[in-house]
């Protein structure tokens, strides 16, 4: 994993920027340069909310090599309020009960290890969605 | 087109070879099936694998074993479609003999797992996923395929040990296969007991990590009657594939490259599901066994543990699988697994399957699948 590859994927990694088909409305995360549904080409940026349910989960135990201080970590599909699913790095849920249809939010956090190259890798995870605080009665 | 037909098969015992390379074992598996055929002509060698380079670091991987083989100044080519690399080799020496190219063809599915730790293949093997946006994330394969088996368990109101039968199908056939990794029986205890890999899956759901080389000799069916053993017709050989990531897809348990493979597979031989004898699974993992049985046509949506529970996936069954053991059983040496398959296939379909056999087999089938459902490489074999 050189920097290259981080410095290119600021926007997905940092803003979670998608595309989106200016012919059939239809949105992308990771972000494409073809439309899957109509083909077209030339799509346009579309950043989106970063909030989202969770259509699965698991946690890993067996690390891949750059990942075990963080390991056991849990991982999610989350599908974002706008349609796609994202797979990223679960946070903040220690304690928490995960259940299919959580909602989640997007947080940009540490990755993985910094060890073998020196800098740091920071993008995003979800964690469970922390309500907007209400003024008490 | 012509015709192509398969004249000789050989196999490794898959294991942990600590002892033998890559080359060896990929030798071993050429050799043996140009003796089995009794042709010493070959005129192309395609070689399957997945990840030479990062598990051995060898690449130029099809001239090394050409090489060691005895084989120059042949042509050879390796062949790289992930897990489903084995399968996409004898793929394209099928098109190879059948264009008129060649015709003598060698296909060689090989892995060497075991040069490296867990960690080291863990991310090995998570090259098959999208680097930058799963692998990247630290999600590893079989945490992909947690996540597919829970939202299935989810969406179908399934219970984990509803898997159990695939696993202990497999082992019981694995039993009867004197190349097979894991020969001992299991029960749904083991099954149950068995610990957590990435929740649901536990170790008893997934396909071990090891050694193995399997190949096939081919040439075209009107001259395969000079060949030693009952030559087998490549009846259809069909390959389609999907997205990288999992989570791009409609719907992630709708495996479209499976389902698309397997419909041009029936549609080259002119069979249906029903028609098939044996069906050599990707059984990676329960919940792919379960995926794939769906999307080729053997089971309705949400139904195929219906299949395992009520036994017809057994050697007795109407549709059994995994018959020498499956990736399961047998052991998933990863680019090797495809070969496997096809080698099994013939087994049956030559009546050499042994305490295995599957009675009166004539036409068997084996898929061969790449990534979580992204590259699925089907063939049906007929005598």
């Amino acid at each position: 994993m050189e920097l290259p590859r981080y410095h290119r994927m600021r926007r997905t990694l940092y803003r979670l920027e998608g595309s989106a088909c200016a012919a059939c409305s239809k949105r992308y995360f990771p972000p494409r340069a073809v439309c899957r549904v109509c083909r077209a080409a030339g799509l346009e940026p579309f950043l989106f909310g970063g909030k989202g349910t969770l259509y699965s989960y698991t946690r890993v135990t067996q690390a891949p090599r750059g990942f075990a201080s963080v390991a056991p970590y849990a991982v999610g599909m989350v599908r974002l309020e706008e349609g796609p699913i994202v797979t990223a790095q679960l946070t903040d849920v220690d304690g928490v009960d995960l259940t299919i249809g959580l909602a989640v939010e997007m947080v940009t956090r540490k990755i993985r290890d910094a060890a073998e190259h020196g800098f740091i890798v920071y993008g995003y995870k979800f964690r469970p969605l922390i309500r907007e605080a209400r003024p008490q009665p | 087109m012509r015709d192509v037909s398969i004249i000789g098969i050989g196999q490794t015992v898959v294991a942990e070879h600590w002892d033998r390379s890559i080359r060896d074992l990929a030798v071993e598996a050429a050799l043996k099936a140009r003796q089995d055929a009794g042709v010493e002509r070959v005129d192309a060698l395609y070689v399957g694998n997945m990840l030479s380079g990062e598990l051995n670091g060898q690449e130029n991987l099809a001239p090394l074993v050409a090489d060691a083989a005895g084989l120059p100044p042949i042509e050879a080519i390796k062949i790289e479609a992930a897990c489903a690399s084995g399968g996409a080799a004898v793929r394209a020496a099928a098109l190879a003999v059948a264009s008129g190219a060649h015709d003598y063809v060698l296909a060689v599915g090989v892995e060497k797992m075991t040069d490296l730790l867990t960690d080291g293949v863990t991310s090995a093997l998570a090259m098959a996923a999208d680097a930058d946006y799963e692998a990247g994330h630290g999600v590893s394969f079989v945490a992909l395929n947690a996540m597919l088996m829970r939202r299935y368990m989810h969406d179908f109101k399934a219970k984990h040990e509803e898997f159990a039968p695939f696993t202990v199908n497999s082992h019981r056939n694995a039993a009867r296969n004197p190349y097979a990794m894991y020969r001992q029986p299991v029960t749904v205890e083991d099954f149950l007991d068995s610990p957590i890999v990435s929740d649901p899956i536990n170790i008893l759901d997934s396909a071990g990590i090891c050694d193995g080389a399997a190949a096939v000799l081919l040439a075209p069916a009107a001259e395969a009657r000079r060949s030693r053993r009952p030559p087998v017709r490549i009846a259809a050989s069909a390959c389609a594939t999907d997205t990288v990531g999992l989570a791009e897809r409609a719907d992630p348990l709708v495996w479209q490259a499976v389902a698309d493979s397997a419909r041009l597979a029936y549609r080259q031989a002119k069979v249906q599901p029903k028609d098939v004898d044996l069906f050599e699974v990707h059984d990676a993992f329960t919940i792919v066994s379960v995926l794939t049985l769906e999307a080729s046509g053997f089971a309705d949506r949400g139904s195929a543990l219906k299949l395992a529970a009520e036994g017809r996936i057994a050697l007795e069954g109407d549709i059994p699988i995994c018959t020498l053991g499956g990736l399961k059983g047998r052991g998933h040496p990863v680019g090797a697994s495809g070969t496997y398959q096809i080698v099994e296939v013939v087994q049956q379909l030559r009546g050499e399957a042994g305490a295995a056999q599957v009675k009166g087999a004539k036409i068997g089938m084996a898929q061969s699948v790449g990534g979580s459902g992204s590259v699925a490489v089907t063939h049906i074999l007929q005598v």
